[in-house]
């Protein structure tokens, strides 16, 4: 801190007031001519620095709603990130949309964002989870969101990039979402190859089996109605939209 | 006391040119399906009082040979001769799974509307359709997702066959994976009129079985196409 006094046209009273605001200082910064009894004006000028401004904090509530008949929902991934995609239809899939889409492990997309929060657990047919994430200061992140649909080979759901821009704390916002194919398993519905209840089978696996591309999914044949093989009945069948997200901010 | 002078910045101002009721459009069609073709893709713009299709009426010729067989060669006359501006990019091949296409033109004023339509492959007469869509006035990016509709026009037995209107079965391009022998999964067509696409049945095998269509590859659900219009 820097203080500087000129010695003007000075009353004294004044000065009395000085050492209050001198006293975070060292003497050898401080220059004080002092003429008692004199009339004088004092100029004070105080340079410090500029006031770090408190961080805001820019809040979410994202909440997932189940509206499969018989898909749990691994834990989401809800992620702010600045720029890019986690998923499109057409890119090939990164590792970590690899692991989530085939195993339900989210570690990995939440680690891409700025700020990133994940589901406490699976979410269940019917049910939802709200989830809350936090970034500071920024207003203009994109969001995406991310879960698997266990009884499936790669099948998840999700959000990806929203541009946050427009939504005002307090503003919600709502929507649907369909389903994707990672393109990384191919859909067999085989015994030990889905991580889910119907099967309790495999889940990541480095090796890619199929497309090789993001796609919307083609819906689970089932055993009952055609697929030989598969472990999946009716009830794990699926259509659009699968799950329901609501957005709001809360901050 | 400080002067502190600030340097004020003007952004450059863009002026928009004047608004007249012709508008250049973008139109960008994207296949957002894991295993499906669409045939060549017929992009027009009309008048409003126009329509290519309309869900719950009878097929055109026009459109059931499109359906069928993926020809636009009927489309086309029928867009020459409304005075519809046609794109020519997106009419250009097939579009593989994921894969986009796009195109610009200059719309007419009179040619208010969008309308797209293409086969499905492989399908007996399923197509992508967008029906008489509002171009927008305002400049701005538009998203619209389609369906996958069926003409009505041909019964579903899944079984290779040709593209012809009339003639039963699926065309069989050689980028299509299909199986043979297929039986057939109903010889029958219950909703004659163009309606939502109850999806490919499939099997799971390549030699026999009801149908040429493989169940974890050919079936879909809607939407299956997104469409980005770019209004300048």
């Amino acid at each position: 801190m820097l203080i500087k006094i000129k010695n003007q046209k000075l009353k004294l009273a004044l000065m009395l007031a000085l050492p209050l605001a001198l006293s975070a200082c060292s003497d050898d910064e401080v220059e004080v001519i002092k003429e008692v009894e004199v009339i004088k004006e004092v100029e004070v000028i105080v340079e410090v620095p500029a006031p770090v401004p408190t961080p805001v904090d820019v809040s979410y509530e994202v909440t997932i709603t189940n509206l499969t008949n018989a898909q749990p929902l691994s834990p989401a991934a809800v992620v702010l990130h600045a720029d890019g995609n986690l998923f499109e239809v057409g890119m090939v899939p990164s590792v970590e949309l690899e692991k989530m889409a085939e195993g339900g492990m989210n570690t990995g997309l939440l680690a891409l964002g700025m700020a990133s929060a994940s589901g406490a657990g699976a979410i269940g047919p019917g049910a939802s989870e709200t989830i809350s994430v936090k970034v500071q200061d920024i207003t203009d992140a994109k969001l995406s969101i991310t879960t698997m649909l266990v009884n499936t080979n790669d099948a998840f759901t999700g959000l990806n990039a929203l541009d946050l821009s427009s939504l005002a704390a307090g503003d919600s916002w709502s929507t649907t979402a369909g389903v994707y194919d990672a393109g990384t398993e191919v859909n067999s519905e085989m015994a030990g190859t889905m991580p889910g209840p119907a099967d309790g089978g495999e889940g990541f696996n480095p090796t890619r089996t199929d497309t090789g591309f993001v796609s919307m999914h083609p819906g689970v044949v089932t055993s009952d109605d055609g697929l030989t093989n598969s472990v999946l009945t009716v009830q794990h069948k699926f259509d659009n939209p699968a799950i329901h997200i609501m957005v709001t901010r809360t901050e | 006391m400080k002067q502190i002078t600030k340097l004020l910045t003007v952004s450059a101002l863009t002026f928009a040119t004047t608004q007249s009721f012709a508008a250049n459009v973008t139109v960008e069609i994207k296949n957002l399906t894991q295993g499906l073709y669409f045939t060549p893709i017929a992009t027009v713009a009309h008048t409003s009082d126009s329509s290519l299709f309309e869900v719950g009426e009878m097929a055109s010729s026009e459109i059931q040979e499109m359906a069928e067989g993926g020809s636009l060669a009927g489309l086309t006359t029928i867009a020459t001769a409304i005075n519809a501006d046609m794109l020519a990019e997106t009419a250009a091949g097939p579009l593989a799974p994921t894969a986009k296409v796009s195109g610009s033109f200059m719309t007419a004023d009179s040619n208010t509307v969008l309308s797209i339509v293409a086969m499905i492959l492989p399908s007996n007469d399923g197509f992508i359709g967008l029906d008489n869509w509002t171009i927008p006035t305002e400049a701005g990016t538009y998203t619209v997702y389609l369906n996958a509709y069926d003409a009505g026009t041909e019964a579903n037995d899944e079984i290779i066959g040709g593209g012809a209107p009339g003639v039963p079965g699926m065309p069989a391009p050689p980028f299509l994976t299909l199986g043979t022998n297929g039986s057939g999964v109903t010889a029958t067509e219950t909703n004659t009129m163009i309606h939502i696409h109850p999806g490919n049945i499939g099997d799971d095998s390549a030699t026999d079985g009801k149908s040429d269509v493989t169940n974890t590859v050919h079936r879909w659900l809607n939407p299956v196409a997104k469409v980005t219009v770019t209004v300048q």
